[in-house]
């Protein structure tokens, strides 16, 4: 009874599933909705996709606060960088911030983060921005706690080019299946899918995601299945 | 002159010097005192007209009841309150802050405060102290742009709940809240309903206890309701009366009003040079 109130005062983690991929003429992020305090969710419908600029999203990752105060000054100083320019700020621009702030600060922060945009210089782009502060730019990109589970599979499924379609269904599949099995990860999907025409969000609630193989449909009892197939007793 | 200076921290922020006299004085075997806790179960929710918040009265200090009746709604702003749970000189004290810097930011905009506002205020001062100041709180207020509920964490991070809970019983009042919400509902069903998360925080939970406060705020208009329900009255009482034991002897009952120290005229001239 004592570890779960300790925990209750836990940082607020997000345990997370979170993923970025490039497609022909865009990106889709995609991300879980669980945050958790020691082993309480301590908020079921998170949107861990944060708006940067109207063209640039982060994906947020590791402590709650840390990342979302990393997200409010990257904003704020992408605001005044948009008005000295005179034009949207680029992706590379919006993710060196991410990267300057994360590294500057290394012994105070923990957070992974990936930034996915569209600009109309270099097309849709995705950065990884993991613990430590490096900066790496990817064609695709997977972080939190349920990453360890899909490496295999992106290494599978994983092809250049893509169609926006595509690109959403294998972001959804791979979140569900970290969610079934990472239990720091759950909830329901988001997605945010960036392109030259704007952006646009879309929401899974848990009970419309594939289902695999070790999740069964609800039957009302056993022997319904047992009855289906009963083989003819051998006759001698 | 130069050992005052050295005792001031050198730049601004959180001075951790005290923190090794703490350790040695604790090596050599004084026993630390012990803060005040809201053990608490504080709870918001978002209905049809804007949002209800809700809080237990049990202050505790260790095992011990410390104040049977306390507060724990704190007003922010006209349109905007917030419940704290945590350390109750954390959550008085941070709360009382960002209320004062909300006033003056209305006598500097000539606007009624945003949720947003103090939102942002509280989260930026509890994130510069890493989570040092225990303060968890569930903030709640209409402004112009409609209802809105957030909690907020002691490491400073947010986030934004049509119902919330939050304190040692919020696993409790978050079972009622699971079950029984939906969108739109009205002012009765939503008090009832707080009220009932806060009333299972208070049955089921050891450190929340004592009385129901329920606040209730529209747009334009909100309802302090100070211990709307008593659901722990004092039920025994000693039949033979409580008197006071022998050694203690009534002196004298007088009682002096105060002097006025200084004389009000009404009326008067003004002054003139």
């Amino acid at each position: 009874m004592d570890s779960i109130y300790n925990d209750l005062n836990a940082p607020h983690s997000m345990g997370t599933t979170i993923i970025g991929v490039t497609y022909d003429g865009g990106v889709v992020l995609g991300a879980d909705s669980r945050t958790s305090t020691g082993m309480y969710v301590a908020n079921r419908a998170s949107d861990k996709i944060t708006q940067l600029t109207d063209n640039v999203y982060i994906c947020r990752s590791g402590s709650a606060a840390d990342s979302q105060v990393l997200s409010d000054y990257v904003r704020y100083y992408l605001h005044q960088h948009t008005i000295q320019l005179g034009q949207p700020a680029t992706v590379k621009v919006a993710a060196n911030l991410v990267r300057m702030v994360s590294y500057n600060n290394k012994n105070m922060l923990q957070t992974g983060l990936i930034v996915g945009g569209w600009d109309k210089y270099e097309g849709g782009k995705i950065y990884g921005i993991p613990l430590g502060g490096t900066l790496l730019e990817q064609p695709f990109t997977i972080g939190g706690s349920g990453s360890s589970y899909l490496y295999g599979f992106f290494d599978q499924v994983w092809k250049e080019g893509m169609t926006q379609d595509e690109a959403e269904k294998l972001v959804v599949k791979a979140v569900s299946l970290a969610i079934a099995r990472d239990g720091a990860s759950g909830g329901v999907v988001r997605t945010v899918t960036i392109n030259k025409d704007g952006v646009s969000r879309k929401f899974y609630p848990g009970n419309t995601l594939p289902l695999w193989h070790e999740e069964l449909e609800a039957k009302d009892s056993l022997l319904d299945s047992l009855s289906a197939t009963s083989p003819e007793p051998m006759v001698s | 002159m130069s050992r005052f200076e050295e005792s001031a921290p050198a730049r601004g922020g959180f001075s951790f010097d005290l923190c090794k006299r703490n350790e040695m004085l604790m090596q050599k075997g004084l026993k630390p005192s012990s803060y005040l806790k809201t053990g608490t179960t504080i709870v918001g929710l978002v209905f049809q007209d804007g949002v209800i918040l809700g809080a237990d009265t049990r202050a505790t200090e260790g095992p011990i009841v410390a104040d049977k009746n306390c507060e724990k709604i704190h007003y922010m702003a006209p349109n905007i309150y917030c419940c704290g749970a945590g350390t109750a000189a954390d959550t008085e004290a941070v709360t009382d802050m960002v209320s004062s810097q909300l006033k003056l930011h209305r006598f500097h905009t000539g606007r009624e405060s945003r949720v947003v506002t103090a939102l942002t205020l509280l989260k930026s001062h509890l994130f510069s102290y890493q989570g040092h100041v225990s303060a968890a709180l569930v903030l709640g207020g209409v402004d112009v742009t409609g209802p809105h509920l957030h909690t907020i964490y002691p490491h400073g991070s947010t986030d934004t709940l049509p119902f919330a809970t939050m304190g040692s019983g919020s696993l409790a009042a978050m079972a009622i809240f699971e079950s029984k919400y939906r969108e739109g509902l009205t002012r009765d069903e939503g008090v009832k309903l707080v009220a009932e998360a806060i009333c299972s925080g208070i049955f089921n939970d050891l450190g929340s206890g004592s009385n129901v406060d329920v606040c209730v705020i529209t747009k334009g208009n909100r309802e302090y309701l100070r211990n709307y329900m008593l659901p722990n009255p004092r039920t025994y009482v000693s039949e033979k009366g409580y008197s006071f034991s022998k050694k203690t002897e009534v002196l004298l009952t007088k009682i002096t009003p105060l002097r006025e120290l200084v004389e009000v005229i009404e009326g008067g001239d003004a002054m003139e040079e």
